[in-house]
């Protein structure tokens, strides 16, 4: 019984424990002193994740390779830069409560956990303890009608999705005669074919993760919620969740359900294709910025669905990749969205954004970075998310995938441009207010990581290609 | 003499499981009774993964049916939560009335 193997995990929820006794104890408030602490947890957790051994733990229950080192160090960083957006807001908000942090921290523990998932019965624990905490999240500015409406709305829909799953997981269970990833891959791949009641349950898994992940035809809550959540909570939920349920994703359709693809890449390639035109319409007309970057997270997850369709190695990577940058690119975005306030109150009018070129150059120009990558005009990072996604499909001869694909990101384009005319030609309104410096840090890093990634592309490449070596085998 | 076998209560799960489904999309009134189609629906896998446990002769099943109850309550817990939060900022918990956000 190995155990140290998942001493991440254990490091990192032992650390949300302490810091929440660390919180409740002093009378005064203790919000900033716990967000660096997590913060500090996240790293601790980071560098144990870097050093981490390969292997399977807790009976099987458990796995830890390359593949979920490089899934759970996204998450861990996006979680990071997610909470230092927060902080300010919070403050002027009257919403500095110190639970903020560990609730993020409790569902980084989920995240981690689902990542290195290697049975449905870990699989199920992890995503529940990253929903309970996000249900919470999403109702976090409780006297808000709106916040409380997403947080409700969130959680009867996140229920339903988690039923979904179990349901399909009791069929896989009941069919196949076990839980464990390893011992599936060889219940499925055996030569006499598979039961339709493994078919009909791993249909059911895929609906539940692509609720999760705000895939159509499962969006529906995603632009309410998105809106209705505080916008620090809006930032979180568009990062770290969507990385490791991708993850999740990829790691039973890759391993456990690889022999039987045939069954599942339908579906996948129609929720994709689903998913690119529906982000493509619908943010069109969206005058809420929140609102638009939900359609925007959709259509960026139908492409990262594409290279899972795809599925192979370069499929894979190109998965990963799609990942990495698209949390770069969105914690970006979310930051300057975060910033929108005006005489102290929070803005969120596509409209508010008028004349930013004039008032502030600096984040109008991290926006107009962030919203030319996401439409996907080289050199930016955007680019290439993209390219490594469209070449395997076209090299696979998926040419509907590819052009639609290609078509949407067009129509996109509409919308992203959109922004910048307003930020640079629209008639200038007055400025923001002073933006804090943890918006400004993070604006910059995730500003230069777009802005110059296409001159050192090699070393989250080589991450990825390693990582996909690892489920694939 | 009708023997209960696997199927039929693979039937019963699966009844309950469409109820639960209906009961939130198609209840129009209060948000309680979406919460108990949420439990409806954990019970009927619950009921699905004994009966397989039972059939396979394999523990697996139940013990996931044990965390799945635990996991339900918490569930149910925060669930309520987040329901008094709404019924205080609405003054309601028609279902009607959720549509302050839309578009």
């Amino acid at each position: 019984m190995n155990w140290n193997l998942a001493l991440p995990e254990l490091v990192l929820a032992l650390c949300g424990l302490a810091i929440l006794l660390f919180g409740v104890i002093p009378k005064r408030d203790m919000t900033f002193p716990c967000t660096m602490a997590v913060i500090g947890a996240f790293l601790v957790t980071g560098v144990l994740v870097l050093g981490q051994n390969e292997g399977t733990a807790f009976g099987g229950q458990y796995v830890a390779d390359d593949f979920s080192a490089f899934m759970k160090l996204l998450t861990l960083a996006a979680a990071a830069l997610s909470l230092l957006l927060a902080l300010d807001w919070n403050q002027k908000e009257k919403l500095s409560r110190f639970e903020f942090p560990v609730l993020v921290l409790f569902a980084t523990v989920g995240m981690m956990a689902m990542i290195s998932a290697n049975d449905l019965m870990s699989l199920y624990l992890g995503l529940e303890l990253l929903s309970l905490p996000l249900y919470v999240l999403a109702a976090f500015d409780r006297d808000n009608p709106r916040s409380a409406e997403a947080g409700l709305k969130y959680f009867v829909l996140g229920a339903l999705a988690s039923g979904m799953l179990l349901y399909g997981s009791s069929l896989v269970y009941g069919f196949a005669g076990t839980t464990n990833f390893d011992r599936l891959a060889d219940a499925l791949s055996s030569a006499q074919g598979v039961s339709s009641g493994v078919i009909v349950g791993i249909v059911f898994i895929i609906a539940a993760l692509a609720f999760k992940i705000a895939a159509v035809p499962f969006h529906m809550w995603t632009p309410d919620v998105y809106e209705g959540a505080p916008t620090p909570v809006t930032s979180f939920f568009a990062s770290a969740p969507k990385v490791a349920t991708v993850a999740l994703l990829v790691r039973i359709l890759a391993g456990p359900f690889g022999d039987v693809m045939a069954q599942w890449q339908q579906v996948i390639v129609l929720t994709s294709l689903g998913s690119m035109v529906l982000g493509a319409f619908a943010a069109i007309g969206q005058n809420n910025i929140k609102r638009l970057m939900a359609y925007s997270s959709i259509g960026h997850v139908g492409f990262t669905l594409m290279g899972l369709a795809v599925g192979g190695e370069s499929g894979l990577r190109g998965v990963l990749v799609y990942m990495a940058i698209y949390i770069a690119m969105n914690l970006g975005a979310f930051a300057v969205l975060i910033a929108m306030r005006r005489n102290g109150r929070a803005v969120e009018g596509v409209q508010d954004l008028a004349g930013l070129g004039r008032t502030d150059p600096a984040m109008a120009l991290a926006m107009a970075i962030f919203m030319f990558s996401m439409a996907g005009i080289p050199p930016l990072a955007g680019f290439f998310a993209k390219l490594y996604v469209l070449l395997p499909a076209v090299e696979q001869g998926f040419w509907i995938l590819a052009t639609v694909g290609v078509l949407s990101s067009v129509v996109s384009a509409y919308y992203y441009l959109r922004i910048v005319k307003v930020m640079y030609f629209d008639e200038a309104l007055p400025a923001f207010d002073v933006r804090p410096a943890g918006i400004s840090v993070v604006l910059a890093g995730t500003g230069f990581f777009t802005l110059f990634f296409f001159l050192f592309p090699a070393p989250l490449l080589d991450a990825a290609r390693l990582a996909v070596a690892a489920i694939i085998g | 003499m009708l023997t209960i076998g696997l199927a039929h209560y693979l039937t019963v799960g699966a009844i309950l499981f469409v109820l639960g489904i209906f009961g939130i999309f198609i209840n129009r009134k209060n948000v309680i009774v979406i919460l108990m189609s949420i439990e409806l629906i954990l019970l009927s896998v619950n009921l699905n993964l004994v009966a397989f446990s039972s059939r396979l002769d394999d523990l697996t099943g139940q013990v996931f049916a044990m965390f799945i109850l635990t996991v339900a309550a918490a569930e149910a817990a925060i669930g309520l939560a987040v329901v008094v939060i709404y019924y205080r900022s609405h003054g309601s918990i028609e279902v009607d009335d959720i549509s302050t956000l839309k578009g």
